[in-house]
């Protein structure tokens, strides 16, 4: 209990003394996780749609294969990140690898299949009479696209919710092809473990409650677009 | 006789079973038709079949004598006409914004949309309620929501299934009478599936009995509620008896 009451005035101390070092780790990680987020939304939005909406051969195979991707190892994607960026690997010539590009990718290939799948699972419900109905207005198919999108704006929101805490709590693919390098790949998750590992709680503690506010102040911003114009 | 809309020997299978078949079937600029049947004689089927919201396995759909493709009718032709189907579709945002959907859908100018809304919220008796979220309506206000977006296209041909079906009696009964001097009021020519002879007597100018996917009979509305033929005399029979114990 006296490590921990320590450890939070510590962590307060160092938050105030306004370390560069500590605004750079947050910077990084708030960089990486939204580009990560926003490119797994533009993405995954339109293939979850398609999943959604329309029948075809292999569909059922694909959305197994999504649905295991809900539950990727963060390790076994930064393992093919790793596989894919190395020196004689096939993005090899680039040096990719240990830079916050990998890190996005790692990201990406975590948060990808919860947005397809969630926004999949979103449209699927929709009514099929909505469908007709909507076509009976005379819409066209983006017009429809984009008025059922309006009808599932929540489920979609939180299929958005739900990939940005994947990416925001991932540490492990981004220790492995980040390699949590000073002042250039060190997020706040691999920071925490770094900290932990060397014993250091306080530091540990205070880039734990940077963290936390950074998800909060995200999540409640989506969650109040999520919750807006829903009228009592 | 200036048939609107003409359908020349149209089926609808389903796997190997007949979902409908008509031979021949034309509909007046400005009647109101009305259609009937026992549950699940094809009533639903025969509207989206007219609206083509659903392709026939066979036939032609004229309208004022044009051929129309049964598949992906063209946007310029299914935005000449309005359908409101049987379950109360309305979208998660306002009640203004639901009876503006189809004019926002047709890129109709916002000062024009504002006007339309306006004066049709009126009509149905629902400005109150405007700003409210149509989720939130009861049944009898959502009907008027619905209605109110399809009427406000100020669509060619309206085509109902059976729009009327989830209110209590008294609601029903205010709606049909604004709902009727409506149509009247704007000579639309208008489609109407329909269970409930009351409805149907008090609406409709021609009353089509649709058995087992064909139309049995078809006539002036009087004609056949008086004087139904041997096919469809059991089901117009079982319409007007009174339940006993």
């Amino acid at each position: 209990m006296e490590l921990l009451i320590e450890g939070m005035k510590k962590a307060i101390e160092m938050l105030l003394s306004g370390d560069p070092e500590i605004f750079q780790i947050t910077w990084l990680t708030l960089r990486v996780s939204l580009t990560a987020v926003l490119i797994s939304t533009l993405v995954g939005i339109p293939i979850g749609i398609l999943l959604g909406l329309t029948r075809f051969p292999g569909r059922r195979l694909l959305l197994i294969i999504i649905n295991i991707g809900m539950g990727l190892p963060p390790v076994v994607a930064g393992l093919w990140i790793t596989m894919l960026l190395w020196r004689s690997g096939p993005l090899g010539d680039f040096s990719l690898l240990y830079s916050p590009f990998a890190i996005v990718l790692a990201q990406i290939l975590v948060s990808l299949p919860i947005i397809i799948g969630l926004t999949c699972s979103a449209f699927q419900q929709i009514d099929e009479k909505m469908l007709l109905q909507i076509r009976a207005l005379g819409a066209t198919k983006l017009q429809s696209v984009t008025l059922l999108l309006r009808e599932a704006k929540i489920a979609i929101l939180a299929a958005i919710i739900a990939g940005f805490g994947r990416v925001i709590a991932e540490v492990g693919a981004a220790m492995m092809v980040g390699g949590n390098i000073r002042g250039e790949t060190r997020i706040l998750t691999t920071s925490i473990v770094m900290e932990v590992s060397k014993g250091n709680f306080d530091v540990a503690l205070a880039l734990s409650f940077l963290l936390m506010s950074l998800a909060f102040i995200i999540t409640f911003l989506l969650t109040n677009l999520q919750q807006r114009n829903k009228i009592q | 006789m200036n048939p609107i809309i003409r359908l020349e020997n149209i089926h609808y299978r389903n796997k190997d079973r007949m979902i409908l078949s008509v031979p021949q079937l034309s509909i007046e600029q400005g009647e109101i038709l009305g259609i009937m049947g026992p549950n699940g004689a094809g009533k639903s089927t025969l509207l989206k079949t007219l609206s083509c919201l659903q392709a026939p396995s066979a036939g032609r759909i004229f309208y004022h004598h044009n051929a129309l493709p049964t598949k992906n009718i063209p946007l310029e032709q299914r935005r000449k006409w309005a359908v409101v189907l049987q379950q109360t579709l309305i979208f998660d945002t306002t009640v203004f914004h639901n009876v503006a959907a189809g004019l926002k859908i047709r890129h109709v100018p916002r000062k024009e949309i504002k006007e339309k809304v306006e004066f049709w919220l009126e009509k149905f008796g629902i400005a109150h309620l405007a700003k409210k979220n149509a989720h939130q309506l009861s049944g009898g206000e959502a009907q008027r929501v619905n209605l109110a977006r399809a009427l406000i296209l100020d669509p060619e041909v309206l085509y109902l299934d059976e729009p009327f079906s989830a209110l209590d009696f008294p609601t029903k009964v205010k709606l049909l009478k604004d709902f009727k001097s409506i149509i009247k009021d704007t000579d639309m020519t208008t489609i109407f599936v329909s269970h409930d002879l009351t409805e149907v007597k008090f609406m409709t100018d021609r009353l089509a009995i649709l058995m087992n996917g064909e139309i049995v009979q078809i006539g002036s509305t009087l004609d056949v509620v008086t004087n139904p033929n041997a096919y469809s005399a059991p089901f117009m029979n079982e319409m007007q008896l009174p339940i006993e114990e």
